[in-house]
């Protein structure tokens, strides 16, 4: 097993005894998970592993210092303390610092099992590689290699740009299959050419090389394969609007091979990543449900009740007015348990107008407990908060939705119905509340100039934060770069290409883009 | 284990002292002053890098809250600048990064290529200090060596026999008992004072004692730098001087006309009275717009010649600029620099000129 350094990270005895037997509650429940390997650190490992996104190493970039800095900082002013950090992995691993008190590490167990049941059983982590421990780490040791050969400095900036597009991916690429082999390209080695370019080169010792492929007709072959395959290309390019632009730079973008590299680690992290933020909700909704299901019902001894409450409703806690999505995945985990018991669900309930009736409706159907465990297997927070928000859920729960006001210049609440509530939620967990941005055409022009597309939905975009974004793209396909976009409700189309930014507005015809470009402040 | 993530933050930090470094010159200029923390920590709040990526704008943006609230009430929470959304992410957000007081001279030491102050040596004061390093058989309970006692008893049962490895009792007496005990050391204790004197006569506007705060800010932080003790001294003068507070200094507004003799005599006074040249590292400095009474100057310059200079570590006169004053009074000044090597003169026309004035003032090393 990975030994996180020199000291000793197994769990004490007590802890063991107790990680037994709260494992043993958590598959009497019926959760099933992976083997979970729990490591006992200090706080100051526990910020860099959390600073590292919940691995042991990364690769070498600033970002994760910042980070560090951050969680560090606000651990020792007391602000804040990681509890739990748990992999998605197989074996899971699952961190504890070593200074909890004993009943926050039997929550924590607790918690951790409900996570490791959510990874292994919920489909959008069904595509997620189990072996992202080793991944990662030989991710970190090819960066440090190019970092080695290419330079500090140049790894690091060229990092930089990538990681200022790292949310431009097609997430749900991996349940539909747009085309063929997407993934190709997307494990190039440092010496590694494409290898579609290429005719097939016979494996053979040095000096047979000229015999076994004689160079001339190498170069036949790989001519005829270039011809071919130009003959084959689509009258567009992309064929349909891309919407993995990350996708279409490694395969399209003049980069070096070290670069590729770079950029498809980028890309492969993003992946594994997406499906934690696309079930926030109900992965840790799952997990608290499951922690105060075990401790309050198995493990909690009643001198650790008041510390167990805190605790808890530390967790539950809402910060201001800002969502907590902890909260908002128990409250409604519990609420479908609750109905499907009572049987409030189905055409007869729905089609009921009586609401006395309604109110009193207690069909004792007892399915509560199987309709959760079908939840987290086939929901992620859109379609879990899309399927079971019920407007009485959100007078409940308080919630409300709330807007920007543009002559104020700040946000008020807007209103308290279901409909609205619901809108602004399900649209803030939409592609993670970012907008959608896809690749229009890589000739744009006829002169290899790349043009994007914001999929403009009602909110426009920081355009300042936007022009840096293009410029970073540029960097990465070497000729100018255009965004259509909207800004202050007309159409219109950023520009760099490389020295300077432009903004022009887009005529009303779609066609007849405007000639004269203004000059941007 | 060593912490891998150090080199991460070291790159971090240097990303973010670089842009310390390069934007001082604005913090300067902007007078952007930086949160003081107690008594030496600042904290300059630097946005934490973020990674430019497509996000969404203000503009037809919201998301759902929780908690009380009618329609139409502001949410205090999501301020102007901050990015709520339903998730648990926290918003755009400022990254403080706190610098001592020392960490921000040297970074405007760096910055200015500033040589080190050296104290002068016989104006030292030597302190005298304790020190707990040292061993004694008698003293206190609450300073009892715990390692050592229990070694000398240990040392002391096994000589004897007493010392049973299966049941290590190991019981120290009264001979075994050892205490930690201090040494007096004498410290060499170099103690300054800086005099601001400022012209606060009607020509001066708040746009000028501005730049005077700023610079004095600076001229503070370099100095305690180099000493452990400094003592600040404020005079505003027009027509007469007064010695104030700090507040006071740069808050006064005067009018009439303007003798700097008075000041210097005052400045000249309270060295005399309470900073003994022979103690002290002193030094002064004098922001006017250089607009003096004619008949005044001459007894100026004697006043400096005669009494002020040859005390003085470093005497600074800076000349800011005003609509009505006519400057003359820095080419007096400058008359003396070539005799004396503790007079330094500057002019200041405006904020961006502070940085400038600042380094020609601490060149000296003085």
């Amino acid at each position: 097993m990975t030994q996180l350094g020199f000291y000793n990270t197994n769990l004490p005895p007590h802890l063991r005894v107790l990680k037994d037997e709260i494992e043993g509650y958590a598959r009497g429940y019926g959760l099933d998970f992976y083997e979970t390997i729990f490591e006992v650190v200090d706080a100051d490992d526990l910020n860099e592993i959390a600073a590292y996104g919940g691995f042991p190493t990364r690769y070498p970039h600033w970002s994760f210092g910042m980070q560090y800095e951050e969680l560090s900082k606000s651990y020792s002013y007391g602000l804040s303390k990681i509890y739990e950090m748990v992999i998605n992995n197989d074996p899971c691993y699952a961190y504890l610092m070593r200074c909890n008190h004993v009943v926050d590490q039997k929550l924590v167990m607790a918690h951790v099992y409900g996570h490791c049941d959510f990874f292994k059983n919920n489909a959008y982590f069904a595509h997620t590689t189990r072996k992202m421990m080793d991944e990662i780490a030989n991710h970190g040791n090819r960066l440090r290699r190019y970092a080695e050969r290419f330079g500090e400095d140049e790894v690091e900036a060229f990092l930089d740009k990538c990681m200022s597009i790292d949310d431009l991916i097609d997430i749900h690429s991996v349940a539909i299959k747009r085309r063929d082999d997407p993934h190709a390209h997307a494990a190039g080695g440092d010496e590694v050419e494409d290898d579609d370019d290429k005719p097939v080169r016979f494996k053979t010792k040095e000096y047979l090389a000229d015999f076994m492929n004689p160079p001339d007709q190498y170069r036949a072959a790989e001519e005829e394969k270039r011809r071919a395959k130009a003959r084959q290309a689509p009258m567009h390019f992309p064929e349909r609007p891309e919407k993995d632009v990350l996708l279409f730079l490694i395969e399209h973008a003049p980069l070096k091979n070290w670069q590729r590299d770079v950029l498809s680690i980028i890309r492969d992290e993003a992946y594994y990543f997406y499906p934690q933020a696309q079930t926030k909700i109900i992965n840790e909704g799952w997990a608290s449900f499951w922690h105060s299901t075990i401790m309050t019902q198995k493990v909690l001894q009643p001198s650790e009740v008041i510390d167990y409450a805190d605790h808890h409703s530390g967790t539950m806690a809402t910060s201001g007015k800002r969502l907590n999505p902890y909260k908002l995945g128990i409250e409604l985990l519990r609420d479908i348990e609750r109905r499907w018991n009572m049987g409030q669900f189905g055409a007869e309930w729905e089609n009921c107008d009586d609401h006395e009736k309604k109110r009193n409706w207690n069909t004792n159907a007892g399915l509560g407990r199987e309709k959760i465990f079908e939840v987290r297997k086939i929901h992620n927070d859109i379609t879990f908060i899309d399927t079971f928000l019920t407007p009485e859920f959100c007078v409940e729960n308080k919630l409300f939705s709330f807007n920007y006001q543009n002559q104020s210049k700040n946000y008020v609440v807007e209103s308290r119905e279901f409909d609205k509530v619901k809108q602004r939620l399900l649209f803030s967990l939409t592609n993670f509340g970012k907008p959608w941005i896809h690749v229009l055409n890589g000739n744009h022009a006829n002169r290899g100039e790349l043009l994007l597309k914001h999929g403009y939905n009602g909110v426009e975009l920081k355009v300042p934060e936007a022009r840096d974004v293009l410029a970073n793209i540029q960097y990465i396909w070497g000729r100018p770069v255009h965004l259509e976009t909207v800004i202050d409700d007309k159409p219109a189309l950023l520009s760099f290409d490389g020295t300077e930014h432009s903004h022009q507005i887009i005529g009303g015809d779609h066609d007849t883009r405007g000639k004269t470009p203004a000059r941007t402040q | 284990m060593g912490q891998k993530i150090e080199q991460d933050l070291q790159r971090f930090r240097k990303i973010v002292r670089g842009k310390v470094k390069s934007n001082l010159s604005k913090y300067i200029s902007r007078g952007e002053m930086i949160g003081k923390k107690g008594n030496d920590l600042v904290s300059i709040p630097i946005p934490s890098i973020n990674t430019p990526q497509f996000r969404y704008g203000n503009k037809g943006s919201g998301g759902v809250g929780v908690g009380e609230g009618q329609p139409g009430q502001p949410l205090t929470q999501p301020s102007e600048d901050g990015d709520p959304q339903a998730g648990d992410q926290p918003g755009g957000h400022i990254l403080e990064v706190d610098l001592t007081m020392e960490e921000l001279a040297d970074i405007l030491g760096e910055e200015l290529a500033l040589p080190r102050i050296e104290p002068k040596g016989k104006k030292n004061v030597v302190t005298e200090k304790d020190k707990y390093s040292s061993i004694r058989n008698v003293g206190p309970e609450s300073l009892r060596h715990f390692k050592r006692t229990y070694k000398r008893a240990l040392k002391r049962q096994i000589s004897t026999g007493t010392y049973n490895p299966v049941d290590p009792l190991v019981v120290p007496i009264r001979e075994d008992k050892q205490y930690r005990s201090w040494k007096e050391v004498q410290k060499p204790d170099a103690v300054a004072c800086v005099i601001y004197m400022m012209d606060v006569s009607g020509s001066m506007t708040d746009e000028q004692k501005e730049i005077v705060r700023i610079e004095s800010f600076w001229i503070d932080t370099w100095i305690k730098r180099h000493y452990q003790g400094v003592e600040t001294v404020y005079i505003v003068h027009d027509a007469q001087a007064h010695e104030v507070d700090e507040h006071t200094f740069y808050h006064t507004r005067e009018s009439g006309g303007t003798k700097i003799s008075t000041a210097y005599e005052l400045a000249n006074k309270i060295m005399d009275a309470r900073f003994p040249a022979s103690e002290w590292n002193v030094y002064a400095f004098h922001f006017s717009d250089g607009d003096n009474w004619g008949d005044d100057n001459a007894k100026c310059l004697t006043l400096l010649k005669e009494t002020m200079l040859p005390k003085l570590n470093l005497f600074g006169y800076g000349q800011v600029e005003s609509p009505y004053g006519s400057g003359e009074f820095f080419d007096h000044v400058s008359e003396l620099l070539d005799e004396h090597d503790n007079v330094v003169a500057t002019k200041v026309p405006d904020r961006d000129a502070i940085l400038g004035s600042i380094k020609e003032f601490l060149k000296t090393g003085r």
